[in-house]
């Protein structure tokens, strides 16, 4: 039997790393992440969780904690949000780099200055080319079963990256839904035993790992980190077609989700919890007799060019929201990228929702309205005050 | 064949590791034309000049790293360069 909680999403985050029996894990509080961490301590203090709990002084000391711990063989978990994440920067490399399957939650939130602590994609976005596979999800359910998904692919021996699972700050990490939460026996035998192969700590077999890259191996570890990207799509269908077989559930293909694609000429685009937001709207424009489709992208990397080419090749009104900004572009990332895979196709790109501004069903439906009306490529921020 | 991450799984790699390999050109030097002014055996940064027993000036191709400092120095142009095939 399955236990369902009323929980937060920095809760379902917490639970999850639980459920995957993590070794290490290091973190340093920061809004909205603190509750995860916290939350962790509690199972650490009260004995639900076998796991060494690091406090550091810093975000940038957490991820050296568990690159650290995750190049001795061990399972490792960390969290983090926007300024943290930020200062994370030039760690994140050196996790991927040195092939390290840590996963990592992000509670996504804006970036100073001026101080924001509410929801947008701008921190985890700005860390796009890290090497890192980001997960953004839905729900506080998708929350949980991402996480338990994310080690699974992360240590899949095709792929060995770290992986970020993105969740909307506030929208979830501070609202409970309730949350089926797996038997931990049940997720231990899911995820068998991380055994690494080329990355562990063993007297009798010493190895160098990050060593000096010389011109001569450098560029090679690059490509070998695109090609393990590459892979990860592969990967990461399968571990969510057999997550479903476990638990019961999927979420797409595991890269994209398409909602009412077919017989819609009008398609959104994006990610997080304002999908949820959007699949409302399309219900409500059913009803009416309106077919409006949404493409949610789950994995902005490895991005899926492929589901999305195919997924849309028959819509002619595109309309991308964007939680990020690229400044002295004028369009968000997911904006570019679409149009840069998407030939002659009318996109529309929506900055939408920084810094916690409310993205309400009106403000879908304008821009479902605006992408129709459109006759070329735009960008057009929504919901600015006059 | 580079491995993941560039790991090391043999140790002692450092003896076998020759840093010459950096070299984008290579340093000859025409003990012909030599004055044995001793010039590039002071002035290498790597120590990979040294003198053999028949007073001849020898370049060790295993630790030069192809700087060229040694055949600015010369005062005799006994030292040219050619680019490394790669």
């Amino acid at each position: 039997m399955c236990e369902v909680k009323v929980i937060t999403g920095t809760s379902a985050a917490a639970e999850a790393a639980r459920l995957a029996d993590v070794d290490v894990i290091a973190a340093y509080p920061i809004t909205p992440q603190t509750t995860c961490v916290e939350k962790l301590a509690e199972f650490v203090a009260n004995g639900e969780l076998d796991a060494e709990y690091v406090k550091v002084e810093s975000e940038h000391s957490a991820l050296s904690v568990c690159i650290g711990a995750a190049a001795t063989g061990a399972r490792t978990f960390t969290a983090t949000a926007s300024q943290g994440l930020a200062l994370m920067h030039e760690v994140l490399f050196i996790a991927s780099g040195m092939r390290l399957p840590i996963v990592m939650m992000v509670a996504n939130r804006a970036l100073s200055a001026p101080i924001n602590i509410w929801n947008d994609h701008q921190d985890s976005i700005a860390q796009r080319d890290t090497g890192w596979i980001q997960i953004y999800v839905e729900d506080n359910q998708e929350t949980l079963d991402s996480i338990i998904q994310a080690y699974k692919i992360a240590e899949n021996d095709d792929v060995l990256l770290p992986v970020m699972v993105c969740l909307d700050g506030f929208i979830l990490t501070h609202t409970v839904e309730p949350v089926t939460i797996p038997k931990a026996e049940r997720v231990r035998e899911f995820l068998g035993v991380y055994e690494p192969k080329h990355a562990y700590l063993d007297p009798d077999r010493p190895i160098t790992q990050g060593p000096v890259g010389v011109p001569d191996c450098y560029m090679e570890t690059r490509k070998q980190i695109e090609d393990a990207m590459e892979r990860s799509k592969k990967v990461i269908k399968e571990v969510n077609e057999e997550f479903s077989e476990w638990f019961k559930r999927k979420y797409g293909n595991g890269l994209v989700e398409a909602y009412n694609l077919e017989n819609a000429d009008t398609v959104l685009v994006a990610m997080g919890t304002v999908c949820g937001t959007i699949k409302d709207v399309i219900d409500e424009l059913k009803k009416e007799g309106k077919e409006v489709g949404l493409l949610r992208i789950r994995t902005y990397r490895p991005f899926p060019k492929e589901d999305v080419k195919e997924l849309l090749k028959d819509a002619e009104n595109i309309a991308v929201l964007d939680k990020n900004i690229s400044f002295g572009f004028n369009k968000g990332a997911l904006g570019i990228e679409m149009a840069s895979i998407l030939k002659n196709k009318k996109i529309c790109n929506y900055i939408v929702g920084l810094g916690g501004r409310d993205i309400r069903i009106e403000d879908i439906k304008t821009i479902i309205n605006d992408v129709e009306k459109s006759e070329d490529d735009k960008t057009a921020w929504i919901g600015l005050k006059e | 064949m580079v491995t993941i991450a560039a790991i090391i799984y043999e140790p002692g790699n450092s003896i076998r590791n020759k840093t010459g390999s950096w070299r984008t050109f290579r340093p000859i030097l025409d003990n012909n034309k030599c004055v044995k002014c001793e010039n590039c055996y002071i002035f290498c940064p790597e120590g990979a000049i040294q003198e053999d027993e028949n007073g001849n000036f020898k370049i060790d191709y295993d630790y030069c790293k192809g700087c060229l400092i040694c055949m600015n120095e010369c005062p005799v142009n006994a030292i040219t360069k050619v680019r490394e095939e790669k």
